[in-house]
Protein backbone atom coordinates (compact mmCIF):
# COMPACT_ATOMS: atom_id res chain seq x y z
CA UNK A 1 0.00 0.00 0.00
CA UNK A 2 1.36 3.17 -1.40
CA UNK A 3 4.18 4.54 1.51
CA UNK A 4 2.25 2.68 4.05
CA UNK A 5 4.49 0.08 6.08
CA UNK A 6 2.76 -3.33 7.47
CA UNK A 7 5.20 -4.84 9.31
CA UNK A 8 5.49 -7.82 11.43
CA UNK A 9 8.93 -7.11 11.52
CA UNK A 10 10.35 -3.94 12.80
CA UNK A 11 13.72 -2.18 13.54
CA UNK A 12 14.53 0.38 16.50
CA UNK A 13 17.44 2.61 16.83
CA UNK A 14 18.04 3.04 20.40
CA UNK A 15 21.31 4.91 22.00
CA UNK A 16 22.50 4.68 18.43
CA UNK A 17 22.60 1.06 18.16
CA UNK A 18 20.01 -0.94 15.97
CA UNK A 19 17.82 -3.90 17.12
CA UNK A 20 15.41 -5.86 15.25
CA UNK A 21 12.21 -7.06 17.03
CA UNK A 22 10.78 -9.28 15.16
CA UNK A 23 7.89 -11.99 16.43
CA UNK A 24 6.52 -9.56 18.86
CA UNK A 25 3.13 -8.65 19.38
CA UNK A 26 2.47 -5.22 17.73
CA UNK A 27 0.63 -4.09 20.10
CA UNK A 28 3.66 -3.77 22.93
CA UNK A 29 4.57 -0.54 24.22
CA UNK A 30 8.33 1.05 23.70
CA UNK A 31 8.55 0.81 27.69
CA UNK A 32 7.95 -3.33 27.33
CA UNK A 33 10.11 -3.77 24.26
CA UNK A 34 13.26 -1.80 25.94
CA UNK A 35 12.49 -3.60 29.30
CA UNK A 36 11.16 -7.31 28.53
CA UNK A 37 13.09 -7.32 24.72
CA UNK A 38 16.21 -5.20 25.11
CA UNK A 39 17.03 -5.90 28.81
CA UNK A 40 17.42 -1.63 29.53
CA UNK A 41 15.68 -1.95 32.67
CA UNK A 42 16.88 1.70 33.53
CA UNK A 43 13.68 3.14 32.36
CA UNK A 44 10.84 2.08 34.96
CA UNK A 45 7.25 0.48 34.60
CA UNK A 46 5.04 1.47 37.38
CA UNK A 47 1.75 3.00 36.08
CA UNK A 48 1.95 2.46 32.41
CA UNK A 49 -0.55 5.04 32.17
CA UNK A 50 1.48 8.13 31.54
CA UNK A 51 1.08 9.57 35.01
CA UNK A 52 4.20 8.82 36.31
CA UNK A 53 7.20 9.72 34.30
CA UNK A 54 9.15 6.83 35.39
CA UNK A 55 9.54 5.82 31.71
CA UNK A 56 10.73 8.94 30.53
CA UNK A 57 12.50 8.85 27.34
CA UNK A 58 13.73 11.06 24.47
CA UNK A 59 12.18 10.01 21.15
CA UNK A 60 13.54 12.05 17.95
CA UNK A 61 14.70 14.70 20.89
CA UNK A 62 10.99 15.28 21.88
CA UNK A 63 10.93 14.11 26.09
CA UNK A 64 7.94 11.06 25.79
CA UNK A 65 6.77 8.45 28.49
CA UNK A 66 7.78 5.31 26.45
CA UNK A 67 5.05 3.53 28.19
CA UNK A 68 2.42 5.19 25.70
CA UNK A 69 4.48 4.73 22.82
CA UNK A 70 3.41 1.86 20.30
CA UNK A 71 7.14 0.58 19.78
CA UNK A 72 6.47 -0.37 16.28
CA UNK A 73 5.83 3.39 15.73
CA UNK A 74 9.16 4.16 17.06
CA UNK A 75 10.74 2.68 13.89
CA UNK A 76 12.67 5.28 12.15
CA UNK A 77 13.00 6.84 15.11
CA UNK A 78 16.23 7.97 18.04
CA UNK A 79 15.15 6.53 20.70
CA UNK A 80 17.72 7.80 23.82
CA UNK A 81 17.24 6.30 27.31
CA UNK A 82 18.67 6.64 30.97
CA UNK A 83 21.14 4.37 29.69
CA UNK A 84 22.59 7.19 27.22
CA UNK A 85 22.80 9.35 29.88
CA UNK A 86 25.95 8.71 31.29
CA UNK A 87 29.45 8.11 29.66
CA UNK A 88 30.63 4.72 30.69
CA UNK A 89 31.29 5.47 34.39
CA UNK A 90 31.60 8.98 34.14
CA UNK A 91 27.93 10.40 35.18
CA UNK A 92 26.39 13.49 33.90
CA UNK A 93 26.12 16.54 35.85
CA UNK A 94 22.77 16.34 36.31
CA UNK A 95 23.34 12.44 37.87
CA UNK A 96 26.00 14.15 40.07
CA UNK A 97 23.81 16.62 41.36
CA UNK A 98 21.43 14.76 42.35
CA UNK A 99 23.91 13.03 44.46
CA UNK A 100 25.81 16.09 45.82
CA UNK A 101 22.06 17.51 47.13
CA UNK A 102 20.71 13.90 48.17
CA UNK A 103 17.87 14.27 45.91
CA UNK A 104 17.75 10.53 45.63
CA UNK A 105 15.55 8.19 47.83
CA UNK A 106 14.52 4.66 46.85
CA UNK A 107 15.76 5.70 43.59
CA UNK A 108 12.77 4.41 41.26
CA UNK A 109 11.56 8.08 40.13
CA UNK A 110 15.38 8.51 39.15
CA UNK A 111 15.98 7.61 35.73
CA UNK A 112 12.94 9.17 34.20
CA UNK A 113 13.97 12.66 36.72
CA UNK A 114 17.14 12.44 34.69
CA UNK A 115 15.95 12.39 31.34
CA UNK A 116 13.44 14.87 31.70
CA UNK A 117 16.01 17.35 33.96
CA UNK A 118 18.72 17.04 31.01
CA UNK A 119 15.61 17.57 28.44
CA UNK A 120 14.50 20.57 30.10
CA UNK A 121 18.13 22.94 31.42
CA UNK A 122 18.99 21.79 27.41
CA UNK A 123 15.70 24.63 26.75
CA UNK A 124 15.93 26.50 29.54
CA UNK A 125 19.80 26.65 31.36
CA UNK A 126 18.56 29.29 33.79
CA UNK A 127 14.94 28.27 35.44
CA UNK A 128 12.90 29.91 38.29
CA UNK A 129 11.71 27.38 40.76
CA UNK A 130 8.38 27.54 39.31
CA UNK A 131 9.86 26.58 35.71
CA UNK A 132 11.54 23.92 37.42
CA UNK A 133 8.34 22.93 39.00
CA UNK A 134 6.66 22.79 35.95
CA UNK A 135 8.89 20.73 34.03
CA UNK A 136 9.42 17.78 36.60
CA UNK A 137 5.23 17.79 37.41
CA UNK A 138 5.00 14.28 35.09
CA UNK A 139 7.82 12.51 37.22
CA UNK A 140 5.88 11.41 40.12
CA UNK A 141 8.70 10.93 43.50
CA UNK A 142 6.70 9.44 46.45
CA UNK A 143 9.89 9.59 48.95
CA UNK A 144 11.79 12.74 48.31
CA UNK A 145 8.89 15.73 48.68
CA UNK A 146 10.96 17.42 45.44
CA UNK A 147 12.81 19.86 47.76
CA UNK A 148 16.33 18.33 47.15
CA UNK A 149 15.39 17.71 43.23
CA UNK A 150 14.42 20.91 42.37
CA UNK A 151 18.20 22.00 44.50
CA UNK A 152 19.70 19.92 42.25
CA UNK A 153 18.27 21.80 39.41
CA UNK A 154 19.20 24.84 40.38
CA UNK A 155 23.29 23.31 41.57
CA UNK A 156 23.29 22.22 38.18
CA UNK A 157 22.44 25.62 36.62
CA UNK A 158 25.15 26.94 38.60
CA UNK A 159 27.56 25.00 37.76
CA UNK A 160 26.79 25.25 34.18
CA UNK A 161 26.84 28.43 34.29
CA UNK A 162 30.06 28.89 36.19
CA UNK A 163 31.77 26.42 34.05
CA UNK A 164 31.20 28.47 31.13
CA UNK A 165 32.48 31.94 32.35
CA UNK B 1 -2.97 -7.49 14.94
CA UNK B 2 -1.21 -5.05 11.67
CA UNK B 3 0.17 -2.25 12.16
CA UNK B 4 0.74 1.04 8.95
CA UNK B 5 2.00 3.98 9.14
CA UNK B 6 0.15 6.43 6.87
CA UNK B 7 2.29 8.68 4.99
CA UNK B 8 -0.23 11.64 3.71
CA UNK B 9 -3.97 12.21 4.18
CA UNK B 10 -4.22 10.54 0.61
CA UNK B 11 -2.54 7.52 1.93
CA UNK B 12 -4.85 7.79 5.29
CA UNK B 13 -8.11 8.47 2.89
CA UNK B 14 -6.82 4.62 0.64
CA UNK B 15 -6.33 2.79 3.77
CA UNK B 16 -9.12 3.49 5.65
CA UNK B 17 -11.22 2.62 2.32
CA UNK B 18 -9.53 -0.83 2.23
CA UNK B 19 -10.87 -1.65 5.79
CA UNK B 20 -12.26 0.96 7.69
CA UNK B 21 -12.28 -1.04 11.49
CA UNK B 22 -8.59 0.23 11.20
CA UNK B 23 -8.02 2.37 14.39
CA UNK B 24 -6.27 5.80 13.94
CA UNK B 25 -3.17 5.97 16.49
CA UNK B 26 -2.44 9.85 16.88
CA UNK B 27 -0.10 10.69 20.04
CA UNK B 28 -1.48 7.77 22.32
CA UNK B 29 -1.72 9.13 25.26
CA UNK B 30 -5.57 7.35 25.68
CA UNK B 31 -5.23 4.94 22.97
CA UNK B 32 -2.06 3.68 25.10
CA UNK B 33 -3.55 3.35 28.51
CA UNK B 34 -6.40 0.98 26.77
CA UNK B 35 -3.97 -1.33 24.73
CA UNK B 36 -2.07 -1.63 27.75
CA UNK B 37 -4.63 -2.73 30.45
CA UNK B 38 -6.34 -4.73 27.56
CA UNK B 39 -9.32 -2.39 27.53
CA UNK B 40 -9.34 -1.91 23.50
CA UNK B 41 -9.59 -4.56 20.88
CA UNK B 42 -6.71 -3.93 18.38
CA UNK B 43 -6.43 -5.62 15.17
CA UNK B 44 -5.48 -3.31 12.85
CA UNK B 45 -4.04 0.08 13.47
CA UNK B 46 -2.84 3.17 11.23
CA UNK B 47 -0.13 5.60 13.15
CA UNK B 48 -1.12 8.89 11.45
CA UNK B 49 1.49 11.13 13.47
CA UNK B 50 3.97 11.17 10.43
CA UNK B 51 1.53 12.81 8.24
CA UNK B 52 3.23 16.12 7.75
CA UNK B 53 -0.39 18.11 6.45
CA UNK B 54 -1.76 17.00 9.74
CA UNK B 55 1.02 18.37 11.72
CA UNK B 56 1.00 21.87 10.18
CA UNK B 57 -1.30 24.85 11.19
CA UNK B 58 -1.31 28.36 9.57
CA UNK B 59 -2.76 31.68 10.27
CA UNK B 60 -5.40 33.21 7.60
CA UNK B 61 -7.58 36.51 7.56
CA UNK B 62 -9.62 36.00 10.54
CA UNK B 63 -8.78 32.10 11.26
CA UNK B 64 -6.49 29.91 12.30
CA UNK B 65 -6.48 26.47 10.49
CA UNK B 66 -4.77 23.75 13.02
CA UNK B 67 -3.97 20.35 11.95
CA UNK B 68 -5.09 17.31 13.95
CA UNK B 69 -1.76 16.20 14.70
CA UNK B 70 -0.69 19.47 16.23
CA UNK B 71 0.28 18.63 19.84
CA UNK B 72 -1.17 20.65 22.92
CA UNK B 73 2.98 21.57 23.38
CA UNK B 74 2.71 23.40 19.86
CA UNK B 75 -0.38 25.07 20.99
CA UNK B 76 0.75 25.94 24.41
CA UNK B 77 3.92 27.89 23.47
CA UNK B 78 4.66 29.71 20.59
CA UNK B 79 2.52 31.85 18.22
CA UNK B 80 -1.02 29.78 18.66
CA UNK B 81 -0.56 30.96 22.40
CA UNK B 82 -1.21 34.46 21.71
CA UNK B 83 -3.66 34.20 18.73
CA UNK B 84 -5.58 31.67 20.68
CA UNK B 85 -4.84 32.36 24.51
CA UNK B 86 -7.79 30.47 25.84
CA UNK B 87 -6.63 27.28 24.09
CA UNK B 88 -2.47 27.58 24.99
CA UNK B 89 -4.25 27.93 28.52
CA UNK B 90 -6.26 24.99 28.54
CA UNK B 91 -3.30 23.02 26.58
CA UNK B 92 -1.34 24.32 29.28
CA UNK B 93 -3.32 22.31 32.34
CA UNK B 94 -3.33 18.96 30.21
CA UNK B 95 -1.49 16.15 32.04
CA UNK B 96 2.41 16.67 31.91
CA UNK B 97 4.90 18.10 29.53
CA UNK B 98 5.42 14.67 28.38
CA UNK B 99 2.11 13.90 27.90
CA UNK B 100 1.68 17.59 25.62
CA UNK B 101 4.69 16.59 23.77
CA UNK B 102 2.61 14.13 21.95
CA UNK B 103 -1.34 14.88 22.46
CA UNK B 104 -2.67 16.21 20.16
CA UNK B 105 -5.83 18.99 19.42
CA UNK B 106 -7.80 15.94 16.88
CA UNK B 107 -6.69 13.30 19.89
CA UNK B 108 -8.75 15.35 22.28
CA UNK B 109 -11.93 16.04 19.93
CA UNK B 110 -12.14 12.77 18.87
CA UNK B 111 -11.78 10.57 22.08
CA UNK B 112 -14.34 13.18 23.15
CA UNK B 113 -14.09 12.71 26.69
CA UNK B 114 -16.49 14.91 29.03
CA UNK B 115 -13.29 16.56 30.43
CA UNK B 116 -11.65 17.00 27.25
CA UNK B 117 -10.09 20.09 28.30
CA UNK B 118 -9.41 21.97 24.64
CA UNK B 119 -13.63 21.47 23.90
CA UNK B 120 -14.77 23.88 25.94
CA UNK B 121 -12.72 26.41 24.30
CA UNK B 122 -13.20 25.19 20.79
CA UNK B 123 -17.08 25.70 21.92
CA UNK B 124 -16.95 28.73 22.97
CA UNK B 125 -15.10 30.29 19.64
CA UNK B 126 -17.13 28.47 17.33
CA UNK B 127 -14.98 26.14 15.57
CA UNK B 128 -15.50 23.87 13.22
CA UNK B 129 -13.87 20.25 12.47
CA UNK B 130 -12.76 19.29 8.91
CA UNK B 131 -13.76 15.50 8.38
CA UNK B 132 -12.02 14.21 5.53
CA UNK B 133 -12.70 10.21 4.10
CA UNK B 134 -12.14 9.06 0.62
CA UNK B 135 -15.56 9.92 -0.44
CA UNK B 136 -14.92 13.64 0.44
CA UNK B 137 -14.78 15.95 3.10
CA UNK B 138 -17.32 17.60 5.14
CA UNK B 139 -17.70 20.69 8.52
CA UNK B 140 -19.14 19.44 11.55
CA UNK B 141 -19.39 22.55 14.73
CA UNK B 142 -18.36 20.78 17.37
CA UNK B 143 -21.36 19.55 19.31
CA UNK B 144 -21.88 18.19 15.76
CA UNK B 145 -18.80 15.99 16.33
CA UNK B 146 -18.98 15.25 20.02
CA UNK B 147 -22.38 13.04 20.37
CA UNK B 148 -21.82 11.93 23.94
CA UNK B 149 -19.40 10.30 26.65
CA UNK B 150 -16.51 9.35 24.40
CA UNK B 151 -18.43 9.05 21.78
CA UNK B 152 -18.43 10.93 17.86
CA UNK B 153 -20.70 10.97 14.60
CA UNK B 154 -17.22 10.12 13.19
CA UNK B 155 -18.02 7.38 9.99
CA UNK B 156 -15.70 4.43 10.20
CA UNK B 157 -13.65 5.73 7.19
CA UNK B 158 -13.35 9.10 8.12
CA UNK B 159 -10.49 11.24 10.25
CA UNK B 160 -10.20 14.66 11.86
CA UNK B 161 -8.63 16.67 9.22
CA UNK B 162 -8.10 19.94 10.72
CA UNK B 163 -9.65 22.11 13.00
CA UNK B 164 -10.82 25.84 11.88
CA UNK B 165 -10.79 28.25 14.81
CA UNK B 166 -12.03 31.88 14.61
CA UNK B 167 -9.13 34.38 16.00
CA UNK B 168 -11.02 37.26 18.17
CA UNK B 169 -10.29 40.59 19.39
CA UNK B 170 -10.65 40.72 23.09
CA UNK B 171 -9.53 38.89 26.22
CA UNK B 172 -10.20 35.32 26.90
CA UNK B 173 -9.84 32.55 29.73
CA UNK B 174 -9.55 29.25 30.58
CA UNK B 175 -10.32 27.39 34.44
CA UNK B 176 -9.79 24.41 35.51
CA UNK B 177 -10.36 22.72 39.37
CA UNK B 178 -8.60 19.56 39.73
CA UNK B 179 -7.10 18.18 42.83
CA UNK B 180 -3.86 19.62 42.03
CA UNK B 181 -2.21 21.72 39.49
CA UNK B 182 -0.32 19.75 37.12
CA UNK B 183 -1.19 15.60 35.89
CA UNK B 184 -4.86 16.42 36.57
CA UNK B 185 -7.99 15.57 34.82
CA UNK B 186 -10.56 18.44 35.55
CA UNK B 187 -13.44 17.82 38.30
CA UNK B 188 -14.96 20.99 36.06
CA UNK B 189 -13.50 23.56 33.68
CA UNK B 190 -14.91 26.58 31.92
CA UNK B 191 -13.75 28.27 28.76
CA UNK B 192 -14.77 32.23 28.10
CA UNK B 193 -14.05 34.19 25.09
CA UNK B 194 -15.11 37.64 23.89
CA UNK B 195 -14.99 39.22 20.54
CA UNK B 196 -14.82 43.22 21.16
CA UNK B 197 -15.86 44.15 17.54
CA UNK B 198 -18.72 41.39 17.31
CA UNK B 199 -19.87 42.55 20.78
CA UNK B 200 -19.71 38.63 21.39
CA UNK B 201 -19.07 37.10 24.66
CA UNK B 202 -18.85 32.67 24.83
CA UNK B 203 -18.66 30.36 27.33
CA UNK B 204 -18.77 26.87 27.78
CA UNK B 205 -18.11 24.69 30.63
CA UNK B 206 -16.60 21.00 30.95
CA UNK B 207 -16.68 18.19 32.64
CA UNK B 208 -20.22 18.85 34.08
CA UNK B 209 -22.44 16.78 31.49
CA UNK B 210 -22.26 14.26 28.97
CA UNK B 211 -20.56 16.34 26.18
CA UNK B 212 -19.18 20.35 27.13
CA UNK B 213 -21.53 22.14 26.58
CA UNK B 214 -22.69 26.29 25.65
CA UNK B 215 -23.91 28.09 28.35
CA UNK B 216 -26.08 29.86 26.00
CA UNK B 217 -28.63 31.47 28.63
CA UNK B 218 -25.51 32.43 30.52
CA UNK B 219 -24.23 34.40 27.72
CA UNK B 220 -27.20 36.04 26.59
CA UNK B 221 -27.99 37.70 30.09
CA UNK B 222 -24.69 38.80 30.48
CA UNK B 223 -24.41 40.44 27.17
CA UNK B 224 -27.28 42.39 27.96
CA UNK B 225 -25.10 43.79 30.91
CA UNK B 226 -21.64 44.47 29.53
CA UNK B 227 -20.06 47.73 28.80
CA UNK B 228 -17.92 47.03 25.82
CA UNK B 229 -16.32 50.19 25.40
CA UNK B 230 -15.52 50.10 28.99
CA UNK B 231 -15.34 46.39 29.53
CA UNK B 232 -17.21 46.32 32.19
CA UNK B 233 -19.73 44.34 33.88
CA UNK B 234 -23.18 45.43 36.26
CA UNK B 235 -22.33 44.23 39.72
CA UNK B 236 -25.65 43.40 40.20
CA UNK B 237 -25.71 40.80 37.36
CA UNK B 238 -23.25 38.34 39.24
CA UNK B 239 -25.22 36.81 41.28
CA UNK B 240 -28.03 36.11 38.63
CA UNK B 241 -25.23 35.05 35.59
CA UNK B 242 -23.49 32.71 38.68
CA UNK B 243 -27.29 31.09 38.67
CA UNK B 244 -27.39 31.01 34.79
CA UNK B 245 -23.96 29.03 34.73
CA UNK B 246 -24.81 26.55 37.38
CA UNK B 247 -28.02 25.84 35.74
CA UNK B 248 -26.52 24.61 32.23
CA UNK B 249 -24.65 22.03 34.34
CA UNK B 250 -25.94 18.43 34.55
CA UNK B 251 -23.33 16.91 36.27
CA UNK B 252 -22.78 13.47 38.11
CA UNK B 253 -21.48 11.65 41.03
CA UNK B 254 -18.44 10.15 40.12
CA UNK B 255 -14.85 8.78 41.61
CA UNK B 256 -13.62 12.49 40.34
CA UNK B 257 -16.01 14.53 42.30
CA UNK B 258 -19.14 15.01 43.72
CA UNK B 259 -22.49 16.18 41.73
CA UNK B 260 -22.39 18.86 44.65
CA UNK B 261 -19.05 20.13 44.09
CA UNK B 262 -19.34 19.91 40.45
CA UNK B 263 -22.33 22.48 40.50
CA UNK B 264 -20.49 25.45 43.24
CA UNK B 265 -17.44 25.03 41.56
CA UNK B 266 -18.96 25.66 37.64
CA UNK B 267 -20.58 28.82 38.95
CA UNK B 268 -17.27 30.00 40.57
CA UNK B 269 -15.25 29.56 37.95
CA UNK B 270 -17.77 31.35 35.82
CA UNK B 271 -17.83 34.72 37.68
CA UNK B 272 -14.17 34.25 38.13
CA UNK B 273 -13.29 34.94 34.31
CA UNK B 274 -15.95 37.17 34.04
CA UNK B 275 -13.92 39.13 37.10
CA UNK B 276 -10.38 38.53 34.73
CA UNK B 277 -12.00 39.80 31.88
CA UNK B 278 -14.38 43.26 32.75
CA UNK B 279 -14.11 45.31 35.83
CA UNK B 280 -16.66 45.33 37.85
CA UNK B 281 -19.28 48.55 37.48
CA UNK B 282 -21.54 49.57 40.49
Amino acid sequence: MGNAQESNQYELTVNDSRYVISGAWLGESLLYVLRERLGLYGSKNACEQGECGSCSVMMDDVLVCSCLVLAANAEGREIKTIESVADGSQLSDVQEAFIDTGAIQCGFCTPGLLVTIHDFLASNPEPEESEIKEAISGNLCRCTGYGRIVEAVQLVSIRRSERDT
Amino acid sequence: MDFLIASSTEDLCELLAEDPTRQLLAGGTDFMVEVNFRHRDVSGVIAIDRIEDLKQWRHDGDSVLIGSCVTYREIERGPLSTLIPALAQSARTIGSPQIRNTGTIGGNLATASPAGDMIPVLLALGALVNIRSKSGTRQLQVDELITGVKTNSLQEDEFIESVRVPVLRGPQEFLKVGPRNAMVISVTSLAMVTDIDKEYIGIALGSVSASPCRSKEAEYFISENIDWNNMTVQSGAIENFERLIRESANPIDDHRSSSAYRTHTIGVLGRRALFRIFRLEN
